[in-house]
């Protein structure tokens, strides 16, 4: 993709359906994203599947959520008590330009401009690494896909999968001119290996290293982060300052509450049955500094959005993005927010209306994101709701507005929705004028993806026979 | 008002009515526990021996490793073909190790994951810095679900642990799975008992 249009995205300048047919100019590289990201789908269904509790884990998991926001108050104040006792440092964000000056003051403490970060959409929302730059700090990625769209100077497309929309072929590219790798070279093992060599050098030479937070556990005050690669562990554990940024709905109430959520986590997100390393951090280490910064920007507003409010119950799987038929076609960076897909467009309207208008009307509303959520969100609903708030404050132009009755049409009736996955499936087979019909602005004249005969539920269910 | 008020404030005024804290008890299973932590650990590219005790154990890496590289171990049981690791130094200082050998205190069979707690390695950085990593893990130690593994964890303070599945990986670049992004290349898990 091209670099202007990129940034521009990145601004939030321009309209989601616009961006998707930038996206789609290149009809290969979309029916690959496409197809990818469905393989993703399937492997979280068939890690679902074979737990029978798996139901029961999502609708604890959304209780304690629930819990979570009732009561958020007396939870931060509890993990803030024993992060304190635990010898580490607790910070307050209002918004993201106090988060990015905590960090400032506290390289400035210790004199470092360069540091390494493991991946963090928080660090993404503030913009953190435009700001460092800004005041003369050097900040690598070390999650793979975070390093190489950090090279290609793009924002990642996928909250988990940040470089989903990279060809082996660019990335080769990118590597022969920033890492020195052969000219042509795209086996992802070799490419994999320079990184390996070139971030384990960050690494050892880096003295402060921020990360992102999975949970944060209210009772003990310690907190958890999950990566495959190992790059949180690699980073913290050999730097002299560890930040950990995280917004005030990660908290979660008992350590135990991680034995609902890990196990939910990782398979929703890409059908592992954990991450590799699942970090649990309490105490600095001997000699180490350790701060924890809690963030709102936009977050307690959000809260007292009683049709929105779920939306901080999100544990930033990526289940809803990957089983989107709209994500898939149209990828991240057409929803120009730090979060892509059906979360990040019912949490972005909330952040700026005006800026985000758009997003809620990226989607068929077909439900499957509902369908997915580990922890129960209703997304589609949310989406549906944002448009009526977003018509109603003016920000919607007139054929969005005509639009969205169709849809509305379509949502009321009961029969598509009562089994939303495979009511998707029937409305585009069957009614295609009400997902490709002039008046649903995102399809203009794009055909819908072709909807797969039979889920992946079906066949495995038909396979297993 | 400091931002920290703010967001309290912000907070109470916008918070819904309390929701109860729901607490969940999931059916155990305890049959065929080796059998599905086996299958889950190769499954994500772990090595699984079941082993009688330390001897076959070290018989069994040295078939892989030279004494010539540096192989590091906080176990006694070791102490005739790895370094101890000396707490508090320079954690950089091993930057060089090829096998760490650690003990993990719990395993779990739905994801064949390992808690390591930081007591069992004396630093943090080696279960990651090295290019190779063996755990060893009592049989009796298995349980079913993560759910367990945090009962038998309970109120245990610990300042650093973590849950190991695997050798280090990712599979950033179009989804090809690739062994050993930053952590270690490979993971040997050896069932004792
Ligand atoms: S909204 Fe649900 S499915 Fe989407 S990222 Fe958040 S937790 Fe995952």
């Amino acid at each position: 993709m091209v670099k202007e249009e990129t940034q521009q995205q990145h601004k939030g300048l321009a309209e989601h359906s616009g961006l998707a047919d930038i996206f789609n100019r290149d009809e290969q590289r979309v029916n690959w994203h496409d197809e990818t990201l469905w393989f993703v789908r399937s492997k979280r269904d068939k890690a679902a599947h074979s737990l029978p509790e798996w139901e029961l884990l999502r609708e604890t998991a959304s209780q304690i959520k629930h819990n979570v926001l009732s009561d958020l108050d007396t939870y931060l104040q509890q993990f803030e008590e024993q992060a304190l006792i635990n010898g580490v440092t607790v910070h307050w964000a209002a918004d993201a330009r106090e988060h990015n000056q905590i960090v400032h003051s506290i390289l400035k403490k210790h004199e470092i401009n360069r540091m390494v970060k493991s991946k963090s959409m928080l660090t993404e929302e503030c913009h953190l690494n435009e700001y460092l730059k800004e005041h003369g700090v050097e900040v690598i990625d070390t999650d793979l896909g975070e390093r190489i769209v950090q090279l290609a100077e793009e924002p990642p497309s996928h909250i988990v999968l940040p470089c989903i929309h990279k060809k082996k072929e660019e990335i080769g590219e990118l590597f022969h001119t920033h890492l020195g790798t052969a000219a042509g070279e795209s086996d992802p093992q070799v490419l994999t290996e320079a990184a390996r060599q070139h971030l384990r050098e960050s690494f050892l030479t880096r003295r402060l290293a921020l990360t992102g937070v999975n949970f944060a556990v209210a009772e003990t005050g310690e907190f958890v982060v999950c990566t495959n690669e190992g790059n949180a562990d690699m980073g913290s554990h050999l730097a002299d300052v560890h930040i950990a940024s995280m917004g005030i709905e990660k908290i979660i109430p008992r350590r135990k509450d991680l034995g609902i959520f890990l196990r939910l986590l990782a398979r929703s997100a890409t059908g592992q049955p954990i991450t590799t390393y699942s970090s649990h951090f309490r105490k600095p280490r001997a000699g180490q500094e350790m701060h924890i910064i809690l963030v709102d920007n936009g977050r307690t507003v959000q809260l007292g959005r009683e049709d929105f409010r779920n939306s901080l119950k999100c544990i930033r799987c990526g289940a809803c993005m990957n089983t989107c038929p709209v994500y898939r076609r149209s990828g991240g960076h057409s929803y120009h927010n730090a979060i892509a897909g059906p979360i990040g467009s019912i949490l972005a309207p909330n952040l700026d209306m005006k800026a985000y208008a758009d997003l809620p009307f990226a989607s068929t509303l077909c439900g499957s994101c509902s369908n997915v959520c580990p922890v129960k969100i209703d997304i589609h609903d949310q989406l549906y709701k944002w448009r009526q708030v977003l018509v109603k404050e003016g920000h919607v132009s007139p054929v969005k507005a005509m639009g969205m009755k169709v849809m509305a049409f379509t949502f009321a009736m009961p029969r598509f929705f009562a089994f939303a996955g495979k009511a998707g499936r029937v409305v585009m087979k069957y009614l295609p004028f009400v997902v490709s019909n002039k008046l649903n602005p995102w399809y203009k004249e794009r055909e819908m993806p072709k909807p797969p005969k039979e889920s992946f539920r079906e066949w495995y269910k038909r396979e297993r026979r | 008002m400091s931002s920290r008020e703010k967001i309290l404030a912000a907070v109470r005024a916008n918070k819904p009515d309390l929701q109860p804290l729901p607490d969940v008890i999931i059916p155990v299973r305890e049959e065929g526990l080796i059998e599905e932590y086996r299958r889950v650990a190769e499954g994500i590219g772990a090595k699984v021996y079941e082993v009688g005790g330390t001897a076959e154990v070290k018989e069994l890496l040295a078939a892989s490793f030279e004494p010539s590289q540096r192989i590091v171990s906080p176990l006694e049981d070791f102490a005739d073909m790895a370094e101890g690791i000396e707490a508090g130094i320079d954690p950089h200082s091993f930057a060089d190790v090829e096998l760490a050998i650690v003990r993990a205190e719990i395993g779990v069979s739905e994801n064949s994951a390992l808690w390591v707690p930081e007591g069992n390695v004396s630093q943090r950085v080696i279960p990651f810095i090295c290019q190779h990593l063996a755990i060893l893990i009592n049989r009796e130690r298995i349980v079913p679900t993560l759910q367990q593994a945090y009962s038998l964890i309970g109120e245990i303070n610990y300042g650093y642990g973590v849950f190991i599945a695997g050798p280090s990986k990712t599979a950033d670049i179009e989804q090809s799975l690739v062994l050993g992004a930053h952590g270690p290349r490979s993971l040997r898990v050896f069932i004792v008992g």
